[in-house]
This record gives C-alpha cells, structure tokens and sequence, in this order.
C-alpha cells in the first residue's frame, strides 16, 4: 500500500526486524524482546520523572512573573501618583511583557499536563502487553516444538515489536516536546535573570539594552490605555499621597471612600436615612 | 485487515474497507504535498477517523503485527512531508 501508512508500515517493519535480528535462537529471541521490554518501561517511567520536573519548573517560574506583575503594577501606580509619567510608562511596559511570558507559560503547562497523562496512559498499556508477553513466552517455550515454536515466536514478536517501536515512537515525541519546553524554561529563565521583570528601582538613570528590547516587544497602545486607565482611577488628587507609596494602592482609597459610605448606606431603614448615615460617620 | 493509528493503537477493519483507506489515505498524501496544514489537517483526521468508526480496537491481549501502519494523530504537514523525503518519523 502506497501513501502515508505504507510509508510508516515500512519504517516501524525496518525498525523492528533490526530489532529481532539480534538474537538467533526462539528461545533467546523472547528473553531479548523481553529484557527490552522492560527496559522501555524504565526509560517511559523516566520521561514521564522529565516531564514532572519540567512542569514543576514552568509552574515556579509563573509564580515568580505573577509576583512581578503586582510589583511592577504597584511600583506604576506610585510613579504615577508621584508625576513620574515616564518611570509608569517603563513599569507597564515591563508588566506587558511579564504578562505575556506568563499567558505562554499557562499554556505550556497545560501541554505539559496533557503530556503527562499520554506518558502514563501509554505505560500502563506498555505494562499489560509485557505481562500478556511473559506469560505467553513462557507458554510458547513449554508447549512448541523447535519448528513450531519458530513460527509461533517471530509472530509474537513481531507483534511485541511493533507495539514497542510504537510505544518508543509515542515517547520520543513526547521527550522532543519536553526537551523544547526545558528550552523555553531556560530562556524564560535567563530572561528573569537579566532582570526584565526586576524591581524598577534597581533601574539606573540610562536606558541599557533591556529597555530597548521592552520597547520593542511591548504593544505600545496597550501601554497607553492602561498608563490612562491608571490615570484616570488615580483621580486628580493623586500628588498628595506621594508621601507614602510603600503601600501601594494608597492613592486609589483617598477617593473611594465617600463612595463606599453611599454604599453602605442602603440596608438602614428609609425612614431617616440621612440622619443615621451621618451618625454612624461622627465621631 | 489490521490497521494501527501509531501512539493509539490497532484496529481491525473488514476486507470491504481497503479501497475506501487506500482512497483516503492518498487524499492525505496528496494535501500533505500541494497544499495548506489545515487541509492536511482535514484530510489526515478523515483517514484517521474512518479507522477509528470503521474498525474493531484490537483487544490489549492480542499481540499480533499490523497490516497497515498510520502516522500519529499529532503529525504536522511538515511531519508528513518529511516522510516522504526520506528522514521519516522514526529515525534510524
């Protein structure tokens, strides 16, 4: 059969009858693809150890972009509320590219989840058709002739070795995507420590090549709307809470809180609304 | 007939199924060399759920060879190009 499965059919065939080849008598023909076997089985048990411990990595690294976002979402917030239009900028600029980092490492480790559970399902299926083999290795051994056993033998292997050669393909793939994800990580990694999510305070007076590179890979307009977003949360009595940008959101709960009174007000009876409002409030 | 997905496992189809798989497998083969990964994409899922609606799933304790053998669900139309190029999907 011509196309796509007469190419594949002649491949894994190749690959298994080199497999086979090895081995001269039925009987060391079963032990071989025996020992093989098992030794795929350690190697799937590994791959699945890689993938865990790629995934564990991606999740710490999120852990540490999410904790920058805030970061750089408060340092923007109290650069702004000191007039410092141009630090915000910088910082939503570096939030941008957190946040994006941070989108792709999601889905990462959601590929890598799925990964996982193909690598797993694949060795417990891996795991029945050993045991199946054992038994009927040590059944064809005891009951056929050297004639018969011949036959029996390279027909039970050949199928074991498709099923491993299948199952080796199912892990190399897997192992490919994982060595690309360990990539991503050192990347991202590299990227944490060159400091493109640092603290902005750590920034010197110049711009270095990392700005640059912010500037770039930044969607400006989306760094506009939100500098006016923050902008207009902030109000226009922002300047005075500039004496204490340790905490943040300081400057957003000087204008909120008149608002939050009128909430608060509803639940009391509407018979004298007003007079029990205000004093709840004096003190 | 016994056809394998690889990475998925084995199915067996009736003899009255060849000439349909033939015929979609070589719609696959064609896609993958004239045309866009989505139309690969389209033509390969068609092959690849024909087996799958078509054929029995092998039992687990069976351990006979193939007759046929599909490239993985995941093949990308590079993948796909590559095998008949020559590198295929298994090296060495």
């Amino acid at each position: 059969m011509p196309g796509l499965s007469g190419r594949m059919s002649t491949i894994v065939k190749s690959k298994i009858s080199k497999l086979l080849d090895r081995a001269e008598d039925p009987g060391e023909t079963l032990e071989y693809s025996y020992q093989k076997q098992i030794e795929l089985l350690q190697n799937v048990k590994k791959g699945i150890a890689d993938v865990v411990t790629s995934k564990k990595r991606l999740q710490l690294q999120e852990e540490n972009i999410k904790q920058q976002v805030v970061k750089l979402d408060t340092q923007a917030r109290q650069a702004l509320a000191a007039g410092q239009e141009d630090l915000a900028r910088t910082a939503l600029e570096r939030k941008n590219v957190a946040q994006t980092e941070l989108q792709s490492l999601d889905g990462q480790v959601a590929q890598l989840e799925q990964q996982q559970e193909q690598m797993t399902a694949s060795e417990q299926k891996l795991r029945s058709k050993i045991e199946q083999f054992r038994s009927k290795k040590e059944v064809i051994k005891a009951q056929y002739s050297a004639a018969e056993a011949q036959v029996r033998i390279s027909e039970a292997a050949t199928g074991v070795g498709e099923e491993m050669a299948d199952v080796g393909l199912a892990m190399q793939r897997a192992v490919d995507k994982t060595e690309n994800m360990k990539a991503r990580a050192d990347a991202v990694g590299e990227l944490e420590a060159s400091g493109a999510f640092e603290d902005l305070t750590a920034l010197g007076p110049g711009e270095d090549d990392i700005d640059r590179q912010l500037k770039q890979l930044s969607s400006t307009t989306e760094v506009d709307a939100e500098l006016e977003k923050m902008k207009a949360e902030l109000g226009g009595g922002a300047p005075a809470a500039a004496g204490e940008l340790g905490a943040g959101d300081a400057a957003a709960p000087a204008e909120e809180v008149h608002g939050e009174d009128g909430v608060k007000s509803p639940p009391i009876p509407p018979a004298e609304p007003a007079q029990k409002a205000h004093e709840g409030e004096a003190h | 007939m016994i056809v394998r997905i690889s990475t998925e496992g084995q199915y067996e189809l009736g003899p009255e199924d060849t000439d349909k798989l033939n015929e979609l497998d070589n719609k696959a083969v064609s896609a993958c060399n004239a045309d866009t990964e989505e139309q690969f994409r389209a033509a390969f899922s068609e092959l690849l759920d024909f087996v799958r609606h078509r054929g029995h799933p092998v039992p687990e304790d069976e351990l006979g060879p193939s007759d046929v053998i599909l490239p993985p669900p995941d093949t990308s139309i590079e993948e796909a190009r590559a095998e008949f190029t020559g590198e295929g999907l298994i090296p060495g």
